[in-house]
């Protein structure tokens, strides 16, 4: 059948459209008078009822004509939002998700939604206005007896949207489609009219009603009234453009026909004005909504976002392929400077420069920004503080953040149950808030943004904080470590705890926050992205998680140094600078060895110790390399043998078998061809 | 019929040992091994597989057998199991060979310094020969190797 071309395209489209119903309900939450809101849900709502119903999907199409029918009755002002009116939305979001992802899975996306629906048309009835409305509302199949009727069927609202717009200049067209004969998917033309004509202008009226079309209530023609800034031959030609259109013609309406125009009764009119609504999205918005759209929508501006969807199995083969381009432009690297002849060693570094680029455009090409993963979170967090009934102001900042696929696909859940953490464990219940003095609300903050090489990803919450004690009562209790060692840990070893496996200091096992397995998972998953997760905590205040990603799983910028013979990599991300230190300069404080830099107190690390290496010690020298790493606030002056130089190098995993080392965390293939390691600084510094 | 299929054999200290091909990826000549630290000492380092880094331990030392120093014989047997990519340093590897299940019987408790638990079994060959077949999967158990690091910390 025809449609497999457009199923996907429906179900892309369709989770968008769904996605905004999610976002803009919630919005409509907190600003439930906000009547543009309820236009935009509307639109929506009946953009989506549109083509569930031109690609079959018939309980979607039924279930989401439904809540439309609710929410014309909200907009009409006929009906006021309460919680039970969100509630049942909201499950009709779910259940509508459920059924396209169900689409996605190959399923003919059908659910019981009866219940649903019957929730819903109490909901539209119980408006309490006249039974006349609830019927206006459920006028798709009602108005199709009268498509058949005379085109002057404006009324008085449509034909002030026309007046307006032809005072700013716009022309008022009556376009006349009809379709070929034998045109097997006639709704879908007649979407596509639609679509074409939007991206120029507005439908302020179609006859047969845009219900009707959608379910195909109409032989092969169809009129449009639309507003335009475009020549009627200009539209003409547009319709003819797309296929199975047999004949269209365009005429250009004067003020004196529109005069002329018979007005409806306005019971009537509001059934139409719902129809057309999707196509005239500012309807109630602001002072000349109608003719204001179509500016913003000029020809020009379709062009601004256009992208293409590619497999990403090609991009990580195009990746992947670049990482070998990276290896060898080193070795060519190399080589130049080996032979030292001028015009190679200028050719290798024009090529350096290119792959330089390169490497940036395939990078950017990975990217993709966290509110992908993020813009579902709204929807869990009010879900979730309805059923623990707590009040939380979610606010999430820096989801335009943008980070490698890979990544963003994987830290969905890590971050899921931290959230579920902040509202479950983290955030008092009212009572307890409100006891300890701070406003009913508790806040959640959700917030990304970059740090140099890193992404730092924190959820934020200003309630009870960590119990200290509790954490490591629990740790002793459960034979995780000694009283003797407990009473040693600093705050953030004691926060560590939280992440081991088994561990949980919910007094009540909910359903919400697990069984005490998660914080550990959290971690696990975090450590395999190659990003780490840290606590703070100040007690009554608050709580904050901080996760640190990696830009880029492939390529990094690190410092090579020498340890003998031996070449290790540290990331540059982690550097703060390097520099020579007198041995002698080197204190002995408490049993750690320290020193003075740029006036303040740092540890000395020795790393062929760390390293073990086995062909240099530093002890022998009178002065020493050294390379001052950071960690948050905390700083290490790590001793090397010698600096190489800085490079772009790629990294790659020392596969499964060697995996959990803590002091390495990767390899790279230098130039000559050798493996070099990848030091973890922030394991170094405790 | 029972089931007949190939081996790779290579040489450990006089005794030949048998690995099924098709969990062999390529077997290469000795090169650079880059040494990782915090590892038992079986494991050497890294090797860089054209392009890939690839863990190499010496499978001498994994079985307890005294290691030698590598000589134009000595070849890396790259194996792949679950997933898992490691290569053996061995004193040579030169032969493949046809077996079928019912050539292999029990291990004893030991061959050639040995230990059972990391053999499948050992093929009579029709010369006379034995061949040790390895239990791969317990060859690259981690959890021994944990157990190790811990000891060494």
């Amino acid at each position: 059948m025809e449609m497999n071309q457009y199923l996907s395209m429906f179900i892309d489209e369709a989770k968008e459209h769904l996605q905004a119903l999610n976002e803009n309900l919630l919005r409509l939450e907190q600003q439930p008078d906000d009547i543009g809101i309820v236009q935009s849900i509307f639109r929506s709502a009946h953009t989506l009822k549109g083509m569930s119903a031109t690609m079959g999907f018939q309980d979607l199409a039924a279930l989401t004509h439904e809540m439309e029918n609710v929410l014309d009755q909200v907009r009409n002002g006929r009906l006021k939002m309460n919680e039970d009116i969100f509630d049942t939305l909201f499950k009709g979001l779910d259940t509508l998700e459920a059924m396209v992802r169900d689409v996605e899975g190959g399923g003919a996306g059908q659910a019981d939604v009866a219940d649903l629906i019957e929730r819903l048309q109490s909901l539209a009835e119980g408006s309490g206005a006249a039974a006349a409305r609830t019927a206006s509302g459920k006028g798709g199949g009602g108005s199709a007896s009268s498509a058949a009727a005379g085109p002057h069927e404006l009324d008085e609202y449509q034909l002030s949207v026309i007046r307006q717009s032809a005072e700013s200049g716009f022309r008022t067209l009556h376009i006349r489609v009809t379709l070929r004969e034998g045109c097997l998917l006639k709704a879908a033309r007649a979407y596509m009219v639609f679509e074409a004509l939007e991206r120029h202008g507005e439908v302020v009226k179609s006859e047969p009603s845009v219900q009707d079309l959608e379910q195909e209530n109409f032989d092969r023609t169809f009129a449009i009234y639309y507003i335009t800034r475009q020549e009627p031959s200009f539209i003409r030609n547009l319709i003819n453009g797309i296929s199975e259109i047999e004949e269209v013609t365009a005429e250009e309406l004067r003020e004196a026909d529109l005069a002329a125009a018979p007005k409806r009764e306005p019971a009537q009119a509001e059934t139409a004005a719902a129809s057309a609504a999707p196509a005239a999205p500012a309807q109630a918005g602001t002072g000349q909504p109608a003719a204001a759209a179509p500016r913003g929508n000029k020809p020009g501006g379709a062009a601004a976002g256009r992208t293409i969807r590619v497999d990403s199995e090609r991009l990580d083969a195009l990746m992947s392929m670049f990482s070998e381009l990276i290896i060898n432009r080193a070795r060519l690297e190399q080589l130049a400077s080996e032979i030292r002849r001028g015009d190679l060693t200028e050719a290798v570094e024009q090529m350096s420069r290119i792959t330089g680029n390169l490497q940036d455009v395939i990078l950017k090409l990975r990217m993709v920004p966290l509110e992908t993963v993020f813009n579902r979170f709204p929807r869990m967090v009010r879900d979730l503080a309805k059923s623990l009934d707590k009040k939380v102001d979610f606010v999430i900042t820096g989801a335009e953040t943008e980070l490698d696929r890979t990544v963003v696909d994987e830290i969905g859940d890590p971050l899921v149950h931290l959230l579920r953490n902040a509202v479950d464990h983290g955030l008092e219940p009212v009572a307890d808030r409100k006891k300890a003095g701070k406003p009913e609300t508790g806040k959640v903050i959700l917030r990304a943004y970059h740090s140099g090489n890193f992404v730092m990803i924190e959820i934020e919450d200003d309630g009870r904080g960590i119990d200290r004690q509790k954490v490591i009562d629990k740790a002793v209790q459960r034979g995780m470590l000694s009283a003797a060692e407990a009473a040693r840990l600093t705050d953030e070893q004691a926060y560590q705890l939280l992440f081991a496996s088994g561990f949980s200091t919910a007094e009540k096992v909910s359903d919400i926050s697990g069984r005490g397995v998660g914080l550990d998972v959290v971690k696990t998953k975090i450590e395999s992205l190659g990003g780490r997760v840290s606590v703070e905590s100040t007690p009554g205040a608050g709580t904050r998680f901080i996760i640190r990603l990696p830009l880029t799983l492939s390529v990094i910028s690190a410092m090579l140094v020498k340890l003998g013979p031996e070449k290790y990599a540290i990331p540059l991300s982690s550097i703060v600078e390097t520099g020579i230190i007198d041995r002698n300069s080197i204190r002995n404080v408490h049993g750690t060895r320290v020193v003075e830099y740029r006036n303040s107190i740092v540890p000395v690390i020795s790393l062929a110790e760390v390293l073990e290496s086995p062909h240099y010690r530093d002890d022998a020298e009178a002065e020493t390399e050294i390379v001052l790493v950071r960690k948050g606030d905390r700083m290490a002056a790590l001793m090397v043998d010698d600096f190489i130089g800085q490079n772009d190098i790629v990294l790659k995993s020392l596969g499964r078998y060697l995996a959990n080392n803590k002091v390495i965390f990767g390899a790279t293939i230098l130039g000559d061809g050798q493996v070099a390691l990848i030091i973890d600084p922030n394991s170094l510094i405790k | 019929m029972a089931e007949e299929f190939k081996a790779i054999v290579f040489k450990l200290a006089d005794e030949s040992y048998g690995i099924e091909v098709d969990k062999v990826r390529t077997i290469e000549r000795m090169s650079p091994v880059t040494r990782v630290p915090k590892t038992p000492p079986f494991v050497k380092g890294v090797i860089n597989l054209r392009g890939n880094v690839v863990p190499v331990i010496d499978l001498r030392g994994r079985f307890g057998l005294p290691e030698v120093e590598p000589d134009a014989n000595t070849r890396i047997v790259i194996v792949n199991v679950a997933d898992m990519e490691v290569g053996f340093i061995v004193d040579s590897a030169n032969d493949v060979i046809d077996l079928t299940e019912d050539m292999i019987e029990d291990p004893p408790e030991i061959v050639g310094g040995v230990k059972a638990k990391y053999l499948r079994g050992v093929a009579k060959l029709e010369d006379g020969r034995l061949l040790v077949l390895l239990n791969l999967s317990e060859v690259l158990n981690k959890s021994e190797i944990v157990q190790l690091e811990q000891i060494g910390e």
